[in-house]
């Protein structure tokens, strides 16, 4: 019996743009977006694509015409104190193809600042928001970019990593 | 920002009357589907002051506020409204007043100490939380649950699914003035919560299911008492829909009343029964499959009116189609262990930590430091009676997970209750709101 703690890496595991590519040919996401795709994993089953910041509407868009045609949702991980910070996960689903992607991009904690996609699918308003309120980051071209879970009043973003879980700041 | 001219209210004369959907409303474009802030609300009621002189009454929007005490907002929800006499302009959710941050606290803790948090955020379907977590840590883990394991979350589940959609019906019934049919609801509850109570100790936040598996064996006699429940439950449909399927009010307060077209559903991220309400017919237990639901027969209820009504009747199909799964769950209810072989990650037995040394290190050992998962990022998907719930679960190879993100359907399933308001009257409101079926612990998280 193969002990999963020290036998952590899968067997299918796919790293890098170029291995993505050639094993998933055949993938619509793979397939439409492929030029807009900085680097590409398959892990555990899911493919996922990062994506360079300024693209992402772009990216939104190819990957809509791809057959993605639902927006699930948009969070953040915070990487403190490593550089780039903060990775943006935007999870889409296809209802005919039955499959997920998520989209990465990732920010500097210089300008946590990324182009709003409320264009593309109005369901990422709320997230967005979410994203704004607790880490801190900025959508540029989102209608109103207000906090939604914090008071309007409160100082910090609570999902960074520079922030406690305990006490008083 | 929400659009300025509004319409004085006229007797709705688009009721969908067949169910080709033609009289829906078309795919309308991104900005009038984005959800207004309180202050567009009222900064747009000013906007609609119309100069003095003419009639102050019909001249004027007023702002109303909603909530958040407000009994048919089912929690903490706080609507701003504004209103052209009784007919809605514009709307605006304010939420946040039950935000417990258990996204921060979930990273502060160790992976097994999560579950129980999930069962705290949608209170209704603490099964399916516990099982979109677990899902997601396994798939970290890699981890084989044992097929029995598998079938009693589906059976769980389903129990679950029947009980969220009680509450769902008992609450907006009330909402609409039907009181009778909350308390027949919540005796079916009762039962459910007893038998939820029998196998987790819990009769709400069960922690039921657990990474690797299920908590416990049920009791012997559980089933049996599932299966009395089961074989008597359709009949109590029947009761509930005698009470409400003719019922001249609860008809015309429900057709024709908060349409979302099926563009409009998928633009606003709406999931569950009232995606499948609105026409689309995808539920994640079918077409994406997980737990075994593969090996189970059953329908998924999808209407094309996407009204109230259609809504109504969706969800009294499911439950219907629940009690399907459930008694396959039973009848093929396979044997063996509930929890998978993971010595280093599963607390072990009681009598092997009390008989075997190296039992005995593990318990020490997952008790105080946790438990290593490898690093990754994975995304698990569950039907649950809200919509679909996704868990982001991250991990950076320590025992305590760097981001957990629960995707819960109410969240965005809220974003569509304006699209759906809109040139309503505020009692349509709280039938719509009792359709859509929120949780404010899910919201606000």
């Amino acid at each position: 019996m193969p002990d999963p703690i020290t036998n952590p890496a899968t067997a299918e595991a796919i790293f890098g743009k170029q291995a993505v590519e050639a094993a998933l040919a055949d993938h619509a996401a793979v397939k439409g977006l492929a030029h807009l795709t900085t680097d590409a994993k398959w892990d555990r089953g899911e493919l996922t694509l990062t994506i360079a910041p300024e693209s992402i509407v772009a990216a939104a868009r190819a990957a809509q015409a791809s057959g993605y045609n639902f927006f699930e949702d948009c969070t953040a991980v915070d990487w403190y104190p490593s550089e780039p910070r903060f990775q943006l996960s935007y999870s889409l689903l296809s209802h005919s193809l039955k499959q997920r992607i998520r989209l990465v991009a990732r920010l500097d904690s210089e300008s946590p600042i990324i182009d709003s996609i409320t264009s593309v699918w109005p369901s990422a308003n709320f997230y967005e928001r979410e994203v704004f309120d607790l880490f801190g980051i900025r959508f540029a071209g989102h209608p109103r970019l207000t906090r939604i879970m914090m008071p309007d009043n409160w100082n910090g973003h609570p999902l960074r990593k520079d922030y406690p879980v305990e006490g008083y700041r | 920002m929400p659009v300025l001219e509004h319409q004085p209210f006229t007797e709705d004369k688009n009721k969908p009357t067949d169910s080709t959907g033609a009289t829906l409303a078309g795919f309308r474009n991104a900005e009038d589907l984005l959800v207004p802030d309180v202050k567009d609300v009222v900064e747009s009621s000013t906007g609609h002051h119309k100069p003095h002189g003419s009639d102050p009454v019909s001249d004027q929007t007023m702002v109303l506020n909603m909530g958040p005490q407000h009994p048919s907002t089912h929690g903490v929800l706080r609507l701003v409204i504004e209103v052209d006499g009784e007919t809605i302009v514009s709307m605006a959710p304010d939420i946040g007043y039950l935000h417990t941050g258990i996204e921060k606290t979930c990273e502060a803790k160790f992976f097994n100490q999560v579950t129980p948090l999930t069962d705290r955020i949608d209170y209704l379907c603490p099964m399916t939380n516990n099982t979109a977590y677990a899902l997601a840590v396994e798939k970290l883990l890699q981890l084989e649950v044992p097929e029995r394991a598998q079938w009693l979350r589906v059976l769980f589940n389903e129990l679950t699914r029947i009980q969220s959609h009680l509450v769902w019906l008992g609450t907006h019934a009330m909402d609409i003035g039907a009181l009778t049919v909350f308390l027949y609801c919540f005796r079916e509850r009762e039962n459910l919560l007893r038998i939820f109570e029998a196998v987790s100790g819990q009769r709400m936040m069960t922690s039921y299911v657990r990474i690797g598996g299920v908590s416990l064996e049920p009791p012997l006699d559980l089933f049996k008492t599932i299966k009395e429940f089961l074989d008597d439950f359709p009949s109590k449909i029947a009761e509930y829909e005698g009470l409400l399927q003719n019922n001249p009010i609860w008809r015309n307060r429900l057709m024709g009343v908060g349409i979302l077209s099926a563009a409009d559903a998928i633009a606003l991220g709406v999931t569950g029964p009232p995606l499948r309400a609105s026409g689309v017919d995808f539920d994640v237990r079918r077409d994406m499959p997980y737990s075994s639901y593969e090996k189970f027969q059953f329908n998924v209820p999808v209407s094309s009116v996407g009204d109230v009504w259609a809504r109504y009747e969706v969800r009294m199909q499911e439950m219907r189609e629940s009690v399907k799964i459930c008694q396959q769950a039973l009848a093929g209810l396979p044997e063996g262990r509930i929890v998978a072989h993971a010595p280093k990650i599963l607390v072990p037995d009681r009598e092997q930590m009390k008989t075997q040394m190296e039992a005995l290190i593990h318990h020490f050992k997952i008790v105080t430091e946790g438990f290593q998962v490898p690093a990754g990022e994975v995304t698990s998907s569950v039907e649950a009676p809200h919509g679909m719930m996704n868990y982001y679960v991250v991990s950076d190879g320590t025992s305590k997970p760097v981001r957990v993100h629960m995707r819960n359907a109410d969240f965005a399933n809220l974003q569509a209750l304006e699209t759906m308001c809109k040139g309503k009257l505020i009692a349509d409101v709280v039938a719509i709101i009792g359709s859509i079926d929120i949780v404010l612990g899910a919201i606000d998280r």
